[in-house]
């Protein structure tokens, strides 16, 4: 599924193309504001352009958007980019420097084959001097070859910093005076990365030094809205047939909202499990387009016709069935193949159904009033995965909400609906779609009908004349008020909303009602979350209490909550420590262990030898907590020289 | 203005134009001139000059050193982040390339020594040499025989040599313990209001006159004279602002003579561009853009310090909380806010004499990991799962500089951060997570 990949990453290209444009766009003003002479730059002419980009907290993410945007730099304004990190520039400014004089330097002597840069570059310790000389002999060399291009005489010389806050604040203070010395003769840029707000710009350096900086904001695009477009285009289509179920969907979504805030790590995620299914799951060959798919079905082997069988969606299919049928399913294969070509079909008109209804419902339940199914689409798409939508309680509500809706509401929000559903290509969708039609006209058509029905029952009242009459007609108006007669708008949103309620029960099932959806689905929720979220703690504590849980040795077999005598020396340590309070006696800590260890040994407990302290095994018990306090379960301490101090609690 | 500045040993021409290149240091420059004494004649070996920023020390050397066509050093003490650095630049400039590169490769104070001796004698100087460092406090941190040995570089290197030390601090806090030779000592003073008005003048627009400029540069030395006396943030702002006095000029509805009009035009924009330009809120090229845009636009504009805020994920949020909390509440009042019956426990009773201040105003106080992840466990609603992305967190938050990390960097070996947010932050972050911070801070009970 190399499309897939493809996809997210044009995807991410394309989210970050707004703010890469207008940086592109800054830098580009910022180079030929330099070529202008007029008196307002002159005076300008020693601050350094620099562009703040906030871009949230999601710092794994932030990769991508710096490569793609040094990339079209080197396109498009300047060969000169340089992209510094915090963990690469150390303590001092030097390593700055020699970061920058890399980059930049390395990158054009692949271009030319000029040996001045080089010679430059290995006699001259590293310095800005340095750099400024080698760009004056670069731009004059340059200036000669393309003096049609007036421009590109001095392309400006962008540096990015990845992770301002990680920087240490000396060292950028002090790079930043060394650069505005050069400023003049070297167009410098700076970019910075911000992961939190723009005020740590105001934090890190003294004013003294941010009047030297002529800071631009751009504000990239937040993270939620990002992971909504993502899910939305990877998701949310039936383009793709690979799909995620419920859970594993929900363990995704709650590691980038508690977690991380990472795009990318959901991507990655999304691809652990892609790759997690077509790994575990043999039947998904028929995952795939739909053509492919109904060829694979042809191409199954027996082995591969069992499996369908053994399928849970397919036995219960098979028990609506009526018994001639049960029978030719379960030994006929090649009635079989016709049988799952259907159901795959039929799996993919119902995804092709799916996808519009469920964004018809969320535009109008999301205009609500406290969002009973939720703000955004991802929490009523799990909703829907789950279980059956209508029986939920938040649905039930939402349909009353809608049921009190104004008409002009109303009105929009089915248009919207149906600009939804007008690209589908499915033929029921089409049908969904100009059954809206038809509700959205008669709607139109109540406006000039509607002043009639108000007016009749006064034009009513006039006529009458006599007393007996009146009373009379006043008690029917005040009963047919009781019993809520509805005017025709009401009728019409019923009906809309039946209308409406009617799709959502026959394309919003979950998929689990469907057959052979074991191809297409990921379920497996547990897997995800160890791979993904990994708990170390829990982990060690597992090896060290029941180490069968790995080593899968039979001896080690016990119940639970004891270690077997022959399980490794550091189980029996770190059991024993488990007894001890906070400070533990090294001596009675071995004096037991020898114990434990000799019972192994299978000694006579009567003999001399026995629980005795030989070199062995002290040996073996220094081993074992010098292990533990690697593990950082103990310390050493200084209130008792023979003691260690604990450093866990619980846990047994 | 021009109280001409007359030494012998040189040229009239040439002193007229520094002259005219340095208005308002007449004297310092004249007393310059005078301890330099005549261009072949040796000069004290080392001055010391000092004097607030923007005071012209670094204008008025560079001026008198260039016009005067002076063999002159001038290195900056902050590019030179090693002395190997220093002597290079030092040696680049007074004897070429070839004597840099003499140099082996991390060189000693003698090392220099050596090379510069070796090259005096083979081009003796005809005239004092100048070694001009800016930023010299910066040499304090370096070697302690640096500052010493540059200041009796004459007698070192047995040349015509002069060093002149620039710097915004006072000579007392340079003296080593171990004592040294005492350079000639020159204060620079502040500019007056008067001198700045005439400085400010020479950098007129060329399009307009003289007199107009002057007269704006009083309108804007009125307003901010009270906050600033920077020359070069003052020069700054009259840059962007002018464009906005000469609005109504351009259109034609006031005669540059009306400087009445004119105040009136400018004086709300003044105000304005002090609390935002001033401060670098906002940057001089939205400035100028702003300018351009229509008044009610230009609200949506807004300065750094107006996004403040941060989006966390959901448990970095109670992470950052929990820190909050260790670092502003006593260790001993965890229980009573953290178990469930504590009992009645009165404030009073737990005061100690010297807790009566509040911890806020004694700022945050370190505390371990153990205790930020218990606080966090009681905080956080549901069951949280100790995962290796709990733990990554906090150290993202550390670099995030929203934590900081006290002590030593041994991760092993229970380390002890801080919280590094303000009140106002960490209740803008708990009331996104619906949680009452107030009820469990100490200090508000």
């Amino acid at each position: 599924n190399k499309i897939y990949k493809r996809d997210t990453r044009v995807l991410q290209d394309e989210l970050n193309r707004k703010i890469l444009d207008s940086l592109l766009d800054f830098t580009r003003k910022c180079s030929s504001a330099r070529q202008h002479s007029d008196w307002a730059s002159q005076m300008r002419a020693n601050e350094i352009p620099t562009a703040a980009l906030v871009l949230g907290v999601n710092v794994p993410d932030h990769d991508i958007t710096f490569q793609s945007l040094s990339e079209l730099l080197h396109q498009s304004v300047t060969p000169h980019v340089a992209s510094v990190e915090a963990k690469e520039c150390g303590g001092t400014q030097l390593k700055v420097l020699e970061r920058l004089m890399d980059t930049v330097v390395d990158d054009d002597e692949e271009e030319e084959t000029e040996h001045t840069s080089t010679q430059l570059h290995k006699s001259v310790n590293c310095s800005l001097s340095a750099l400024c000389d080698w760009y004056i002999t670069k731009t004059k060399v340059g200036g000669q070859s393309t003096t049609e291009h007036e421009r590109q005489q001095q392309p400006p010389v962008v540096i990015i910093f990845k992770d301002l806050e990680a920087f240490n604040p000396r060292v950028l203070r002090d790079f930043i005076l060394i650069c505005s010395r050069y400023i003049e003769r070297l167009p410098l840029m700076f970019i910075f990365g911000i992961a939190t707000s723009p005020s740590t710009i105001q934090r890190m350096l003294p004013h003294s030094v941010s009047s030297l900086l002529c800071i631009e904001l751009f504000q990239s695009l937040s993270c939620t809205q990002h992971l909504a477009t993502v899910i939305d285009q990877l998701i949310l289509t039936p383009q793709f047939p690979f799909k995620l179920n419920a859970k594993v969907m929900q363990v995704l979504l709650s590691i980038f909202l508690y977690h991380d805030f990472s795009v990318r790590n959901f991507i990655k995620g999304l691809q652990l499990a892609l790759l997690e299914h077509f790994h575990s799951q043999p039947l998904s060959v028929l995952c795939c387009k739909k053509k492919e798919a109904l060829l694979n079905v042809m191409q199954l082997s027996h082995r591969d016709l069992e499996r369908i069988r053994q399928l849970p969606s397919f036995k219960r299919y098979v028990e609506k069935q009526e018994s001639q049928e049960q029978v030719n399913l379960i030994t006929d294969d090649s009635h079989l193949k016709e049988t799952c070509r259907k159901m795959i079909k039929g799996l993919h008109k119902y995804h092709k159904n799916y996808y519009p209804i469920l964004k018809c419902l969320h535009t109008l339940t999301s205009a609500l009033p406290r969002y009973p199914l939720g703000k955004q689409i991802r929490e009523l798409h799990l909703t829907c995965l789950e279980k059956n939508v209508w029986e939920n309680e938040d649905y039930q509500s939402a349909m009353k909400l809608l049921k009190m809706l104004a008409k002009d509401d109303l009105i929009a929000l089915l248009q919207r609906c149906g600009e939804i559903l007008k690209p589908v290509k499915s033929k029921k969708m089409k049908s969904t779609a100009f059954q809206l039609e038809e509700l959205l006209t008669k709607f139109k058509q109540l406006d000039s009908n509607e002043e009639d029905s108000i007016t009749s029952p006064i034009k009513n009242l006039q006529k009458k004349t006599d007393l007996f009459q009146l009373q009379k007609t006043l008690l029917e108006m005040n009963e047919t008020r009781r019993s809520k007669k509805l005017s025709p708008f009401e009728i019409l949103r019923n009906e809309a909303l039946e209308f409406i309620d009617s799709l959502v029960k026959s394309h919003l099932s979950p998929p689990e009602s469907q057959t052979l959806h074991e191809v297409c689905y990921y379920s497996s929720s547990a897997t995800v979350r160890r791979h993904l979220n990994a708990t170390p703690r829990t982990s060690i504590q597992a090896a060290l209490s029941s180490p069968y849980y790995y080593l899968q040795n039979e001896n080690l077999k016990t119940e639970d909550g004891t270690v077997s005598n022959a399980a490794p020396d550091i189980c029996i340590a770190y059991k024993l420590h488990l007894e001890c309070g906070r400070l533990i006696n090294l001596y009675d800590w071995l004096e037991a262990y020898a114990t434990v260890v000799s019972a192994a040994d299978g000694n006579d407990p009567d003999s001399d030898g026995y629980g005795k302290v030989d070199e062995v095994k002290h040996a073996r018990f220094i081993r074992s907590v010098s292990e533990l306090e690697f593990l950082g379960f103990i310390k050493s301490t200084k209130q008792k020289t023979d003691h260690v101090a604990r450093l866990t609690w619980g846990g047994c | 203005m021009t109280a001409l500045l007359q030494h012998p040993g040189y040229d009239e021409e040439k002193l007229r134009r520094v002259a005219e290149q340095l208005p308002c240091r007449e004297v310092q420059a004249g007393l310059l001139l005078s301890l330099m004494g005549e261009p072949q004649q040796y000069s004290y070996p080392s001055i010391f000059i000092y004097g607030h920023r923007a005071s012209g020390k670094s204008h008025v050397l560079h001026v008198l050193l260039k016009e005067l066509e002076l063999h002159h050093a001038t290195v900056s003490c902050v590019e030179c982040v090693s002395v190997a650095l220093l002597f290079e630049q030092v040696l680049l400039s007074f004897f070429g390339c070839d004597a840099a590169s003499l140099l082996p490769r991390s060189p000693s104070l003698s090392d220099f020594v050596r090379i510069y001796r070796q090259q005096r004698s083979q081009s003796p100087a005809k005239q004092t040499r100048y070694l001009v460092m800016e930023k010299a406090e910066l040499l304090r941190d370096s070697d302690a025989n640096l500052l010493p040995a540059l200041l009796r570089l004459q007698e070192l290197v047995e040349d015509n040599v002069t060093v002149i030390l620039l710097s915004e601090i006072v000579w007392d806090k340079f003296r080593p313990n171990t004592g040294c030779f005492e350079p000639l000592l020159l204060h620079f003073p502040d500019y007056s209001k008067g001198e700045l008005q005439q400085i400010l003048s020479q950098d007129r627009h060329p399009s307009y006159s003289a007199e107009f400029y002057s007269s704006y540069i009083n309108i804007l030395l009125g307003v901010f004279y009270s906050v600033c006396r920077d020359l070069r943030e003052l020069r700054h702002l009259a840059a962007l602002n002018f464009s906005k006095f000469c609005e109504p000029l351009e259109e034609g509805k006031v005669k540059e003579t009306d400087t009445h009009k004119l105040w009136r035009n400018i004086e709300p924009h003044l105000k304005k561009a002090m609390q935002t330009v001033y401060l670098r809120e906002v940057s001089s090229l939205q400035w100028e853009q702003m300018q351009l845009m229509e008044e009610k636009e230009a609200g949506a504009l807004r300065g750094l310090s107006a996004h403040t805020h941060v989006e966390l994920p959901f448990y970095s949020k109670f992470l950052l909380i929990a820190a909050y909390l260790a670092s502003y509440n006593p260790a001993r009042t965890d229980k009573r806010f953290f178990l469930k019956h504590h009992g009645k426990i009165r404030k009073t009773n737990f005061l100690k004499k010297n807790e009566k201040t509040s911890n806020h105003l004694l700022g945050p106080k370190p505390f371990p990991l153990d205790r930020l992840l218990a606080i966090f466990y009681s905080v956080v609603d549901s069951r949280v799962a100790p995962t290796a992305s709990i733990f990554s967190q906090i150290s993202s938050l550390v670099t995030l500089q929203l934590l900081t990390q006290v002590s030593h960097d041994d991760q092993l070996d229970a380390p002890k951060y801080k919280c590094a947010v303000s009140l106002d932050f960490i209740c803008a972050i708990s009331r996104t997570v619906n949680f009452d911070i107030v009820k469990y801070l100490y200090d508000f009970l």
